[in-house]
């Protein structure tokens, strides 16, 4: 108990402090570095919270393809990120101003929150005890089964958003030389080459 | 204070969300930030999905915490895809710049 309480004071202080740094690194690559950093943290909450699949997916899928998807683009682009930066002091007293107000509401919205005492016997599925089924095999059971057509458009989203992704980057680019099998295949002999007869003494007329 | 319920992970996920907005706000100039800013703020809505699902035992939380992730990593591509092909385009991703359509 201790342990895990020990764990959640870790994890959550490291990913608070390191979405600060996200949101306030002078250096974008910084920024997704501790973006990084967040991602791990959140997975780790969601392991002491028993969702191990999700901090799996989470660490895969944030870590490996996201953020690594940020950082690619940020260190391709060429960009002067400290003239992006000037006049962030102007936006500084509004945005606390409207951080604060949120997470006040947020607190007063959570704070006077009660649950139901009845509300685990309404459970739409409830989640089977650890040493009965793991937590993979019981998300997958949901999944495939009763959220089937919502898996199916998840599936979806993630064509259209790659086909998207794929169209909007490739450029057919005129300056450079590809090579074209169709048309190497299709090449005749007749012009290509062509057999002169040199008479003797002469040359080949051109 | 040692026992952690459901409070300390709300908590939590409304720090990183209002990190989030705070983000947008101090970043306005910087899409790739603030595009960092709503990864965030999907992290903390992850957060509490799972955190209630754990807590009232019901598993459909951490399905719809899975769609958030499917939408979440799509959305990155499709932002980011945007942002090279304009970055491409123009050699500048300020966000003020980003008006030809105003009229």
């Amino acid at each position: 108990m201790i342990l895990s309480a020990i764990m959640f004071y870790l994890f959550a202080a490291v990913a608070v402090a390191s979405g600060v740094m996200v949101v306030s690194a002078r250096n974008p690559v910084h920024s997704v570095l501790f973006l990084i950093l967040a991602f791990f943290n959140a997975a780790g909450l969601f392991l002491l919270m028993g969702a191990e699949f999700l901090a799996m997916i989470l660490v895969i899928v944030y870590v490996g393809a996201v953020a690594v998807l940020f950082l690619f683009v940020v260190m391709m682009l060429d960009i002067d990120f400290a003239q992006l930066r000037e006049g962030a002091a102007r936006y500084l007293p509004i945005g606390l101003l409207i951080g604060i107000v949120l997470l006040a509401e947020l607190v007063l919205v959570f704070g006077s929150w009660i649950i139901a005492p009845n509300v685990a016997a309404v459970a739409a599925a409830p989640i089977p005890s650890a040493a009965a089924m793991t937590n993979t095999r019981a998300l997958g059971d949901l999944l495939y089964t009763r959220y089937i057509f919502g898996f199916q458009a998840a599936g979806m989203i993630l064509l259209v958003a790659m086909i998207g992704a794929i169209v909007l980057t490739l450029r057919q680019r005129v300056d450079t030389r590809r090579q074209s099998i169709s048309e190497q295949l299709s090449r005749q002999r007749a012009e290509t080459i062509e057999v002169v007869k040199v008479p003797i003494g002469q040359g080949a007329a051109d | 204070m040692l026992q952690i319920g459901l409070a300390h992970y709300l908590t939590v996920a409304a720090i990183l969300f209002t990190l989030g907005i705070f983000g947008i706000f101090l970043n306005r100039k910087n899409v790739i930030i603030i595009m960092m800013s709503i990864e965030l703020m999907l992290l903390a809505v992850n957060i509490n999905f799972v955190a209630f699902s754990t807590v009232l035992n019901d598993l459909v939380g951490q399905v719809f915490a899975m769609f958030v992730l499917t939408v979440a990593a799509a959305e990155a591509a499709i932002g980011l895809a945007i942002l090279v092909v304009y970055f491409r385009n123009r050699g500048s991703i300020r966000v003020e710049d980003i008006r030809m359509m105003r009229g």
